[in-house]
């Protein structure tokens, strides 16, 4: 379904991603993990369309993204890695901006922000405004909100970060719920545990370069466990530079 | 074109600005405080009891008939507040900003300036103390204080003793030059003047009741008639106080949208925004309206309360008002845009922008009338959008000129929004 050949991305003299090479299946998950600094936005930038790639391509369905981005951004829902949510206004409010972005307003919007609220838990607080929101319930509705137009390819960027256990339990559910219903997931994180659970698949990156494709049960036959084979194949000097 | 998208975004918009009451109460009420302020204090509906008054002090060290009469006229004029104080204390006023100026009558100046009438030498000299921050009032107490005294003294000299004395010394110095024509006819009429002065001193000219009245004075009146939209109208200052402050709040209301988009780039909403299928001119063109409909939104309840509170009236034409306050808003979206593009960071872009915006109102005439300002300055400002705003909503409103005369205002507003709206769409960044 989702086909990324050799995309490249430079900031200068820095090379973000390097030459990357991978594709997913339809109703497959892919967790795309990597210390800081890997790439893993990057790469999801590009994927999106928000960010031109400087070289490879990227192709959904066999028709390129990178020329012809808004056709199938309309196939494709992001959750960013920071809360994409006005925080003033109420839940049902920032859905109605975002599925108007898609082109969904009035009567079509109305039942599917019913679902995505429903999905996430949030059915009941659609009238609150967002800054009484716990930081669980902002990442479910951050979710929500990617969901409004149906896509086949979901892309979470660290869709768990700050959340206590309880939060990320529900958005766990969450995100198993989207796979039962054939939706294609790619999931960036720094939690093993979280890539063990929820993906088929993992990719790692670092240095902007996959060192490793495979599935979780193959990593796990490999290196005891996904976090063994992480550290072995990433190193463990520290990376204190921001994601990129 | 992605019509749903940019009602949605238009939407939003709004709603962001309604849901922050701080904006709302910046952009709406502080311009009617401020213009109530400015609309109060520079004439309000034209009573002019309330017009505040020039204060002067007097000191008299003369004490003679003619600096005392001079003292009683300024003191009765309705422009002056008058304090007679001694030299020490009236320089320490006007140091203080107590007094606008202070006006010294030095000692032997009414004999002096009798004499000096007639002769024309050894002019005595009245020491003006001026606030120097305070210079158009004291431009107003010079003009008095010549009328004032060319008219004491000129009485003096055809009624008084000084006039007698100068009189006579004046025909003593006659005699002593050799007789010609033109000296026998100028004693014969300084002869005239002596009898004349004899005879009111000794009230033997029974018409003459009013000595006031041999007093050169100035020989005409002037009527002042406000020219505003109809005769029986008054003028209403608060209607260009309100103008110039609903100019600079929806200006300010136009920077604070394009920080609001600067402030957007670094939030994941922005990457939310440029993952949905949107065009780079749809979004420009959703921000332009909704900021345009933010704006008119402002200048309605801003009038509201002029009309409501302050009685400005449209006594010109309504269309105007509505082209010219459509013509602002959009100048105000397209500039609030630009700013975003040409922008680095949110905190320095508000900096600039708040600078220029200020300059920009102040140098239109938005805070103080542009005739205070320096020739050149004053034709600079006729190249200034927010003069043209000014002017434009002045003219709908309490100068009642009709609607052809809010066309150029609102077409040269128009141009310069679209060549703001120009360089946003040039310099906008919409690929990462």
């Amino acid at each position: 379904m989702l086909r990324v050949e050799s995309l490249c991305k430079r900031y200068g003299q820095r090379v973000a991603v390097d030459a990357i090479s991978f594709s997913i299946e339809q109703g497959e998950t892919v967790g795309l993990l990597g210390p800081n600094g890997a790439g893993k936005t990057t790469a999801i930038s590009m994927i999106s369309g928000i960010s031109r790639p400087d070289g490879g391509d990227v192709s959904l369905g066999g028709v390129s993204v990178t020329h012809n981005a808004n056709a199938l951004k309309r196939r494709v829902g992001l959750v960013p890695q920071d809360l994409a949510l006005y925080e003033e206004l109420s839940a049902w409010a920032n859905l109605q901006l975002f599925g108007g972005l898609y082109g969904l307003g009035g009567a079509p919007l109305q039942p599917r922000a019913q679902a995505a609220l429903s999905l996430v838990g949030l059915a009941d607080r659609s009238k609150d405004r967002v800054s009484t929101f716990s930081g669980g319930m902002k990442r479910r509705l951050n979710i929500a909100a990617a969901l409004l137009h149906d896509p086949d390819l979901i892309l979470l960027d660290e869709p768990t970060v700050g959340v206590d256990p309880q939060s990320r339990n529900a958005i766990f559910d969450n995100l198993e719920e989207l796979k039962r219903r054939g939706k294609t997931l790619l999931y960036t994180t720094h939690y093993m545990e979280e890539a063990e659970r929820l993906c088929d698949r993992v990719l790692i990156l670092d240095h902007g370069r996959v060192l490793a494709n495979d599935t979780v049960s193959h990593f796990k036959q490999q290196y005891t466990n996904l976090e063994a084979a992480f550290m072995q194949l990433t190193g463990r000097a520290l990376r204190d530079g921001a994601d990129a | 074109m992605n019509a749903t998208a940019i009602g949605a975004l238009i939407r939003n918009d709004i709603r962001l600005y309604l849901s922050d009451r701080r904006a709302v109460i910046v952009g709406v009420l502080v311009p009617i405080l401020i213009a109530a302020f400015f609309g109060y204090i520079f004439g309000a509906t034209g009573r002019s009891e309330d017009q505040g008054k020039i204060s002067i002090a007097v000191v008299d060290e003369d004490q003679s008939n003619v600096s005392r009469a001079i003292t009683a006229d300024l003191a009765a004029d309705k422009l002056l507040q008058v304090s007679v104080l001694d030299r020490a204390v009236a320089r320490q006023q006007v140091k203080g900003g107590k007094q606008t100026a202070a006006a010294v009558f030095p000692q032997g100046f009414g004999e002096q300036t009798t004499r000096s009438l007639f002769t024309g030498n050894n002019k005595p000299q009245i020491e003006l103390l001026v606030d120097p921050s305070q210079t158009t009032g004291a431009r107003v107490i010079e003009g008095l204080l010549a009328q004032y005294s060319m008219q004491e003294i000129s009485r003096e000299a055809f009624t008084g003793a000084y006039g007698r004395k100068a009189l006579d010394s004046y025909l003593r110095q006659l005699e002593q030059l050799q007789p010609t024509p033109l000296r026998d006819d100028l004693k014969a009429l300084l002869n005239d003047a002596r009898k004349l002065n004899t005879q009111i001193d000794s009230g033997a000219d029974a018409a003459g009741g009013d000595q006031r009245s041999f007093g050169l004075s100035i020989p005409y009146s002037v009527s002042s008639t406000p020219v505003t939209a109809r005769d029986s109208t008054p003028y209403n200052s608060y209607a260009h106080s309100f103008a110039g402050m609903a100019v600079q709040f929806i200006l300010f209301a136009g920077i604070d949208a394009g920080v609001l988009l600067l402030l957007t780039r670094q939030r994941g909403i922005w990457q939310r925004l440029r993952s949905a299928p949107l065009r780079r001119g749809e979004f420009i063109l959703a921000r332009a309206l909704a900021t345009t409909l933010i704006g008119l939104f402002q200048i309605t309840l801003i009038y509201l309360a002029a009309m409501l509170l302050f009685k400005v009236r449209i006594e010109g034409s309504w269309p105007g008002l509505i082209a010219v306050s459509i013509a602002l808003c959009l100048l105000n979206a397209s500039f609030g845009l630009m700013l975003a593009t040409l922008g680095r960071s949110a905190s320095s872009t508000r900096g600039l922008a708040m600078m220029a915006t200020l300059l920009l109102v102040m140098l239109g005439g938005a805070w103080v009338p542009a005739f205070v300002f320096p020739r050149w300055l004053q034709d600079a400002s006729g190249y200034l959008p927010t003069r043209w705003a000014v002017d434009g909503l002045d003219g709908a409103t309490w100068r009642g000129l009709p609607f052809d005369a809010a066309v150029l205002p609102t077409l040269l507003l128009a141009g310069t929004a679209a060549a703001c709206l120009l360089v946003a769409i040039w310099r906008f960044r919409w690929e990462e």
